[in-house]
């Protein structure tokens, strides 16, 4: 049996605390990697086989080894605590109840870069979260973990909060480092890459939460401990986030062989009222819905590729017999409309397009053409954005008409959804 | 030439949003949010002052609870760019408020994990309780209702943010009235906000 390790202590009263992390082995990782050069770390997470938990799952080892060393600028590293994919709240977890792991695997992180200041960019929403950090933050600086002279060896590295203002397109690696900088959170385009050109024109690391934590285990149990944990290339152990219609929605550590059916079945107790599963959004809402034929997959990054999605943030999204798919679809596309940064013409005038036929499908006014309609239009958005923001909006309309194109004509055909959902309320509300 | 040839430009589509707030009352900062503004920045290079922006914005709600042109301008000021500057990082993010808004603002959570979860009921019957639309202010002053996207704790569904600093998890539409009167009695304090360990034990 798997036994967690990113969140070994989550429900341990006190868990946060910086005493209680030093009592049971913290920090000592840190000890480790000041005792080597960073060559040896990043070699050490490459071997790993660690890739970003972020959802791109980009290798972390070869990311960091993109930093130039001869460059005269500062180094930075950014960690990204945006967590605005719908359906994930792995991040929010180890924030509130792991942050010295965090913090430890932050200056880690930035020693084998070459950085003396991290930023941990945390979304707005999150101020109740950032607080207590703040205060476990000021704790470890007084501890001599972080700060000036880190533990006598003459090692820099600061660590400050910076706090976002509600924006999903925030969670963009550029688009960070451009919030960052006291501007709209718009990406940029690349190349040049972060690495190379990143916050205030210097090289520039973007991280996820969950990645930076794993870095103090890699370190401290080895490399060959992390890469015998899960399948080939899938490594380390992974937070799973499950939520929408189960009966223990929670976050769920386990190596990624774990199957979705696993996961939904048996460590989240299964579909509330024992209902029937209609379909899974499996790595947060920017990946396409699967079908229950597709519950024996491995939740890992390339498994999810082949079931036809994607692991992306790897959240959850379950959805009993009783959800109108058409609905689904027009509740993302309302979250994507609302977050479209506007820089790019086919995300920003393409959501707010689909959104309006979705509506009008959903208002019983649709029209025999809106699926083909929709279908030209996410044709129109599709690798034609600047940012992959354009690519997420369209993976709820396009695979909820590829599995349920019946829904959407019998919608249009009668005007009235086809399903009835008792989680809904009986009399529209939304502003818009 | 439009995005898409059947796109119907000229029948409301593609209507900018751009305005800019009321001058409002004459606005600085009180020497403790100047003080804190200014350690702030030092978390920043000397001349990346901007970075400290939004901190600053916060300021400005926490003092007068919503952002107006004459407050932009000060923040432009003490933190050295343009109003321009100030005002696009207003309009961009949804945290900050443009127009007065309530004692307790209740921003309900829209997005799917919550409304799997009865999101729409909740607010409806916010809405009824208070006697307000979404967006609108109760007559009294004390409480704002609206709608906001996925705040990242779907497991906890449906969740309220209030105040954009606390929150109300696992709220069923039965347990609206208790929130409502619990802000009225005891204000913020009656949140019992976002506690892992203290939830499940
Ligand atoms: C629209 C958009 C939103 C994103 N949001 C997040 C986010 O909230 N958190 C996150 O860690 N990565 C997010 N990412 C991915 C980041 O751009 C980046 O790939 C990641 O932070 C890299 O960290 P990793 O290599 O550790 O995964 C987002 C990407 C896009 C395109
Ligand atoms: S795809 Fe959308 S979010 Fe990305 S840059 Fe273009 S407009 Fe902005
Ligand atoms: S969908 Fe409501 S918190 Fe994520």
């Amino acid at each position: 049996m798997f036994e967690p390790v990113l969140t070994k202590y989550v429900n341990e009263p006190g868990g946060h605390t910086l005493d209680f992390y030093v009592q049971h082995g913290g920090y000592q990782a840190l000890k480790t990697a000041l005792g080597m050069t960073p060559e040896a770390i990043v070699d050490t997470v490459k071997k790993s086989g660690l890739r970003g938990r972020g959802g791109a799952g980009f290798p972390t080892g070869l990311k960091w080894s993109f930093v130039p060393k001869d460059n005269p600028k500062p180094k930075y590293l950014c960690v990204n605590a945006d967590e605005s994919e719908p359906g994930t709240f792995k991040d929010h977890v180890l924030l509130e109840r792991n942050p010295h792991l965090l913090f430890e695997g932050c200056v880690i992180a930035c020693r084998a870069i070459g950085a003396r200041t991290c930023y941990i960019y945390i979304r707005g929403e999150f101020y109740h979260l950032q607080k207590q950090m703040e205060a476990e933050l000021a704790k470890a600086r007084q501890a001599g973990y972080v700060g000036k002279n880190i533990l006598g060896s003459g090692e820099d590295c600061d660590i400050w909060i910076h706090r976002g203002a509600g924006a999903y397109e925030a969670g963009e690696e550029t688009a960070l480092i451009e919030s960052l900088e006291g501007k709209r959170a718009q990406p940029r385009l690349k190349p040049p890459f972060p690495a190379v050109v990143g916050l205030y024109g210097c090289p520039t690391v973007v991280n996820n939460v969950e990645t930076i934590c794993n870095v103090p285990l890699i370190i401290e149990k080895g490399h060959e401990w992390f890469a015998g944990i899960g399948p080939d290339k899938n490594t380390g152990p992974k937070l799973f986030c499950v939520s929408g219609h189960v009966k223990k929605p929670g976050v769920y550590e386990a190596p990624m062989d774990t199957t979705l059916r696993q996961l939904i079945y048996d460590y989240a107790g299964g579909i509330r009222g024992d209902r029937q599963l209609k379909a899974v959004i499996p790595g947060g809402s920017s990946t396409p819905v699967l079908m229950p034929d597709k519950l024996d997959t491995h939740l890992s990054f390339d498994g999810m590729v082949a079931a036809g999605s994607m692991l992306g943030s790897a959240a959850i999204i379950v959805m009993d017999e009783t959800t109108s798919m058409v609905w689904v679809a027009k509740n993302l596309t309302h979250f994507y409309k609302h977050e479209s940064c506007g820089k790019c013409t086919p995300c920003r005038e393409g959501v707010d397009w689909l959104y309006k036929i979705l509506d009008k499908i959903e208002r019983g006014d649709g029209e025999p053409r809106d699926v083909e309609l929709l279908l030209s239009v996410c044709d129109n958005i599709g690798g034609k954005t600047l940012c992959p923001f354009g690519d997420a909006e369209i993976a709820p309309v396009l695979s909820t008409i590829q599995h349920f194109r019946g829904e959407y004509e019998t919608y249009i055909r009668t005007g009235e959804s086809p399903v009835q959902s008792d989680f809904r309320a009986a009399e529209p509300v939304s502003a818009h | 030439m439009s995005f898409h040839p059947q796109m119907p430009y000229g029948e409301g589509w593609h209507k900018s949003e751009r305005f800019i707030p009321e001058a409002g009352a004459d606005f600085a900062f009180t020497p403790e949010h100047r003080a804190q503004l200014e350690e702030l920045c030092t978390h920043y290079p000397p001349e990346r002052r901007k970075s400290a922006v939004i901190s600053a914005l916060y300021m400005v709600q926490a003092q007068q609870g919503h952002i107006t042109g004459n407050a932009m301008r000060h923040v432009a000021e003490v933190i050295g760019c343009t109003p321009a500057d100030v005002e696009d990082v207003v309009t961009y993010y949804v945290m900050f408020f443009t127009k007065p808004v309530g004692t307790y603002v209740l921003q309900v959570c829209r997005t799917l994990s919550c409304a799997l979860n009865g999101a729409e009921k909740v607010t409806a019957e916010l809405c009824k309780h208070l006697h307000v639309k979404p967006n609108e202010t109760t007559a009294d002053g004390m409480f704002t209702v609206m709608e906001f996207e996925c705040l990242g704790a779907c497991d906890r569904a449906p969740v309220i943010m209030v105040n954009n600093e606390h929150w109300a998890e696992c709220q069923g539409p039965g347990d609206v009235a208790t929130l409502v009167d619990g802000l009225r009695a005891k204000g913020l304090a009656s949140l019992n906000g976002c506690h892992l360990v203290k939830e499940r034990a």
